[in-house]
């Protein structure tokens, strides 16, 4: 028992996560995983943490980004650090994870599934956490709304790691929804691990709007139990350079997982997505849609991959990556892969990459809407989908906002 | 209204029509018949301004203005319309927004007041009785999921809100039942008055019987090779389209 009570013990993981980084160095082009992207300009900064200030939101630019009132619960976070919290519900704790070292759930699956001996930025993290929630759903509480993450950062050269744990228990069901957004040449390196336990629900989603001159690494790992169902929705719109990266493992019997994502990307931005769907035990489904949209010079990358175990018989799986060219110096990369090691499973992918469709360009201008018009119509109606898909009103209203030609939609 | 002259347009590279003529006055009712191949549905792209298609030769007037120097968008808020032969399915679209947008962009142009959302289902809800549509198909996404009758109802229910003066019917009756074809008729009908004009793209005389033209024309090859009342219609019904083949055939 001692071996396992020294490896919960935060200081040692801390430890151990920042020796792991050290070995394993900032990743290069040369790494099959990176060959896309080039994180050479974040490493060539000298970063510092921010400033610790318990800032209220009010008045902020970033007011704009709260849920408070509509979620029932909010913590906002400036640079990593907790600047603000409000609301909760009965059998749901949400606690600054700075805080919740000693709760069982923290205890039980803190770093457990995020894998730090393997990847530097969730070794990075893990080094320098400084704060994030703690989201434990006692079993069978079924909170009703859901709960906002609002991470904020500020000023140039100044990096952050939040690190969130969201733990849904045995029939549990919860919502969280996680914000980025912030201002200058900031660094955010995220990770979230989520679990979810035997038949709990757990919907995730993720809004990455940060400032567009800022670099961001998202990991987000999800453990599914026995008929554990998961929906992660992941929606990135701003940054410089971004990195997406979300896992799951299906580790229970009749499992299942929803993976959505949408990138919406203009001028010089630079998104690499990345996804693993591990289906690790028998009838388990996974359906994963991500749909890009690349304007100006930017450049976006999907690279998924599932695998199906060889005792995951029965799987069902379904992958797609749809992708929206709407100029000519905008370049997209698609790299759907199945990794199937057992012969009774259902499973498809595939890719497409295109312009604006000809004929209904045509039909809305016949119409009399003008060809700008026309073109953002047809750029919402494709990024709607995935919007459609999400659970949260309060999220998507936002999002059709993000999206909709000017003067709204509806 | 409408005069084409000497019209030769093809897609491609390809000339389908070579020397076109027709002449539509305000208020009148045209048919246009033709087999296969023969340039129908090329006019009535040309006309829409549907990109891909070239104007090689002639001119195109619409109310005294050059009709292919306008983009297509324009030549709608001027107040022409394509029903289309295929209308496109656009997920993620709903049709009350489009239909609202497509309606004040039109109206704008007309220097008429935009209407607000109440106000234009007002309208829609009228308009689509005239053609049976259920009021749930405002909220799909256009043409999405619909049968075909059901886009072709769509596109006469369009037209009906955004009352064009020159409508322009693609084939509008192909693959439509009786009951389709009757209802279609009765929303182009409900259009007729001295102020709208109408050009009907048919391969069949059948639409005619319920939609009575003023005029009727026969395509072939590229050309109006023969015009003449609404009883041109049903002598072709009853001697086909060869008669007109070998009697262009014996007068060149």
């Amino acid at each position: 028992m001692s071996a396992a009570v020294q490896e919960h013990d935060l200081e040692t993981v801390r430890e151990q996560a920042a020796q792991r980084a050290r070995q394993l160095g900032w990743p290069t082009p040369e790494m099959e995983a990176w060959r896309y992207t080039n994180v050479a300009p974040i490493e060539r900064v000298e970063w510092a943490t921010g400033v610790d200030r318990r800032v209220p939101l009010g008045g902020s630019p970033f007011a704009v980004a709260s849920f408070r009132g509509r979620a029932f619960a909010e913590l906002v976070f400036v640079n990593g650090r907790l600047a603000d919290a409000t609301g909760g519900a009965s059998g749901v704790d949400i606690i600054p994870i700075a805080e919740a070292a000693s709760h069982p759930a923290f205890e039980r699956h803190y770093a457990r599934y995020a894998d730090y001996q393997r990847h530097f930025f969730t070794a990075l993290n893990t080094a320098h956490a400084q704060d994030g929630a703690l989201i434990a759903v006692a079993d069978g509480a079924r909170p009703e709304g859901f709960v906002h993450l609002l991470f904020i950062g500020q000023g140039d050269g100044v990096w952050s790691h939040p690190r969130n744990l969201i733990v849904a228990g045995r029939n549990a069901e919860i919502n969280v929804v996680e914000t980025y957004v912030g201002q200058g040449n900031y660094f955010t390196n995220s990770v979230t691990e989520i679990v979810a336990g035997d038949g709990a629900a757990v919907d995730y989603s993720r809004i990455e709007r940060e400032s567009t001159e800022a670099f961001h690494v998202g990991t987000v790992q999800i453990h599914q139990e026995r008929s554990a169902t998961v929906a992660a929705h992941t929606i990135a719109i701003g940054g410089a350079l971004v990195r997406s990266e979300v896992k799951a493992a299906l580790a229970g019997e009749g499992a299942s997982l929803t993976l959505d994502g949408l990138f919406l990307l203009r001028d010089r931005q630079h998104i690499d997505n990345h996804t693993v769907i591990d289906h690790v035990k028998p009838h388990c489904d996974s359906l994963e849609l991500y749909k890009g949209i690349l304007d100006g010079k930017s450049r976006g990358i999907f690279d998924g991959l599932i695998i199906v175990r060889p005792d995951a018989q029965k799987t069902n799986s379904r992958q797609v990556n749809r992708n929206l060219l709407l100029s000519e110096s905008a370049i997209v990369d698609s790299k759907p892969t199945l990794e199937i090691h057992n012969d009774d499973v259902k499973c498809n992918h595939g890719s497409t990459i295109g312009q604006l469709d000809a004929e209904a360009m045509f039909y809305l201008r016949a119409r009399g809407i003008g060809e700008e018009e026309a073109r953002k119509l047809l750029v919402y109606a494709f990024a709607s989908e995935i919007v459609e898909r999400m659970k949260i009103e309060p999220v998507k209203e936002i999002l059709r906002a993000a999206i909709a030609p000017a003067g709204g939609i509806r | 209204m409408l005069d084409v002259k000497n019209l030769h347009a093809g897609i491609d590279g390809k000339e389908i029509l070579h020397g076109l003529n027709l002449h539509i006055g305000t208020g009148e009712v045209h048919a246009i018949m033709g087999p296969n191949g023969s340039g129908k549905s090329t006019l009535a792209n040309v006309l829409a301004g549907r990109p891909r298609y070239e104007v090689t030769a002639g001119s195109v007037t619409y109310e005294g203005k050059d009709l292919l120097a306008m983009t297509p968008e324009d030549r709608a808020r001027a107040g022409v319309f394509l029903a289309m032969q295929y209308p496109v399915e656009i997920p993620g679209v709903n049709n009350t927004y489009f239909l609202k947008a497509a309606l004040n962009a039109v109206r704008k142009h007309r220097g008429e007041e935009e209407l607000d959302a109440m106000e234009f289902l007002e309208l829609a809800r009228q308009k689509m009785k005239l053609v049976d549509l259920d009021e749930s198909f405002m909220n799909r996404g256009v043409n999405e999921g619909f049968s075909g009758g059901e886009k072709k109802r769509n596109e006469i229910f369009q037209m009906a809100v955004l009352d064009p003066k020159l409508a322009i019917l693609d084939e509008t009756d192909s693959g439509l039942d009786i009951d389709a074809l009757r209802v279609v008729a009765g929303g182009v009908n409900n259009l007729r008055s001295e102020k709208h004009s109408v050009l009907v793209i048919t391969h069949y005389q059948r639409l005619l019987k319920y939609l009575v033209p003023d005029y009727v024309h026969v395509l072939a090859d590229g050309r109006i090779v023969k015009s003449g009342r609404k009883e041109l219609a049903e002598e072709l019904e009853q001697k086909g389209y060869e008669w007109i083949e070998q009697e262009v055939a014996s007068a060149r």
